[in-house]
């Protein structure tokens, strides 16, 4: 059954409190998940005064100064700093999005910030991806055609053909949909997860793609597709404006188009 | 614990090549049951207080009763697709799914039946 409750060695503790320094006017409280697996020490959450007059306007800015001036053994992922990358995805105030999108002043009270939701945790606000990632690469997300390329150019689409790929060439694969999903939380093992199947509907759609039948048999399963009951927490927490639910019908659309 | 590859467990057993079904005979029920229950909402309301010959005689009539068996057809076959959607989604042992599947199935069946028989009982008055 469904478990609703954490197991007990998952359970969050109350964590260490790193005051501000002396001085410090403009004091913003971030609570930080802190899971250390060497330790055997259930999770905690870390309490950290950090001193907004010095800090940049991101909660990813914050994230690097506590890391930089207050806990150097706070880890978290990051790399591009401007929303493209995906790697600083986590669940802020009670949403999953970019840290480095998320300003600051839009957080009410304490900052709040978690691992993206019902993943297993390798350290602090790093879960572990492999099996979103090895779902992503089970539906093929590259291009597949018979037809060899025409030698001495690209191969062609037409404008109309191209704008049928907008709102899914965008995903940066930042897997804040994937761990919004509920029907991903109960059966994240089958069902493949609003941000794999956005990349499965980029290739259906893409007109170059001759394997159009070959991507939906693959997917026409009661759990690979079907799970999904568009709930949209995919839509509502995107940090990109996307709109997985909607990829995922249209895969349903096509679905239900070649069978009458 | 598993050691099973990553991409092992992500491709499972493959595709069951089947749920489109399901998916659009929720549908087709869902769309179905508007008209019928706003028909069933009214008529129950117009008959509020009426005695038992009045509300037998209304069920009688065979538009009345072609309308209300196909309702309870419809609701029957709505809800255990219903049913059977949120026991895949929360119930996880393989012993406990089957056995709710199945029981969900001839649950509906027996319903469906005996609600059917019930209004045609009415309708036909033996």
């Amino acid at each position: 059954m469904v478990e609703f409750a954490l197991p007990a060695n998952s359970r969050v503790q109350p964590g260490k409190v790193h005051k501000a320094p002396a001085g410090a006017r403009n004091v913003k409280v971030f609570k930080i998940y802190r899971y250390d697996p060497d330790s055997g020490d259930n999770p905690r959450l870390d309490s950290y005064e950090v001193d907004l007059d010095a800090c940049g306007p991101m909660v990813l800015d914050a994230l690097l100064k506590i890391k930089n001036e207050i806990d150097s053994t706070l880890t978290f992922r990051r790399s591009c700093r401007e929303g493209i990358c995906g790697s600083c995805a986590m669940n802020i105030d009670g949403t999953n999005t970019l840290a480095c999108l998320k300003p600051i002043e839009d957080i009410k009270g304490d900052a709040r910030v978690y691992p993206l939701p019902h993943m297993p945790v390798v350290k602090d606000l790093i879960p572990d991806l492999t099996v979103p990632y090895a779902q992503l690469a089970s539906v093929k997300p590259w291009l597949q055609s018979q037809t060899p390329p025409p030698p001495d150019s690209e191969r062609l689409q037409s404008p109309e053909e191209r704008e049928k790929l907008d709102g899914l060439w965008e995903c940066i694969l930042c897997f804040c949909c994937q761990t919004s999903c509920p029907s991903y939380w109960w059966n994240g093992d089958r069902y493949l997860g609003p941000a794999v199947l956005l990349q499965a509907a980029r290739w259906i759609h893409d007109s170059r793609d001759e394997m159009t039948g070959e991507r939906l048999d693959a997917l026409e399963d009661p759990f690979k597709l079907y799970r999904c009951h568009t709930i949209m927490n995919c839509t509502k927490t995107c940090p990109k404006g996307l709109n997985p639910a909607k990829a995922i019908g249209s895969i349903k659309e096509k679905i239900l188009e070649r069978r009458s | 614990m598993t050691l099973r590859s990553p991409i092992g467990r992500a491709r499972g057993l493959g595709s069951a090549k089947e749920g489109a079904g399901d998916a659009w005979a929720t549908i087709v029920t869902a769309v179905a049951l508007v008209p019928l229950s706003l028909w069933f909402v009214i008529s129950i309301i117009g008959l509020a207080g009426a005695d038992y010959a009045t509300f037998t005689g209304w069920l009688a009539r065979p538009l009345n009763a072609t309308l209300m068996v196909l309702t309870v057809l419809t609701v029957l076959y709505h809800a255990q697709l219903g049913v059977k959607m949120v026991v895949e989604d929360y119930v996880h042992g393989a012993a406990a799914k089957v056995a709710l599947l199945i029981g969900t199935k001839l649950v509906a069946a027996f319903l469906a039946v005996y609600m059917a028989v019930s209004v045609l009982k009415v309708a036909v008055g033996v």
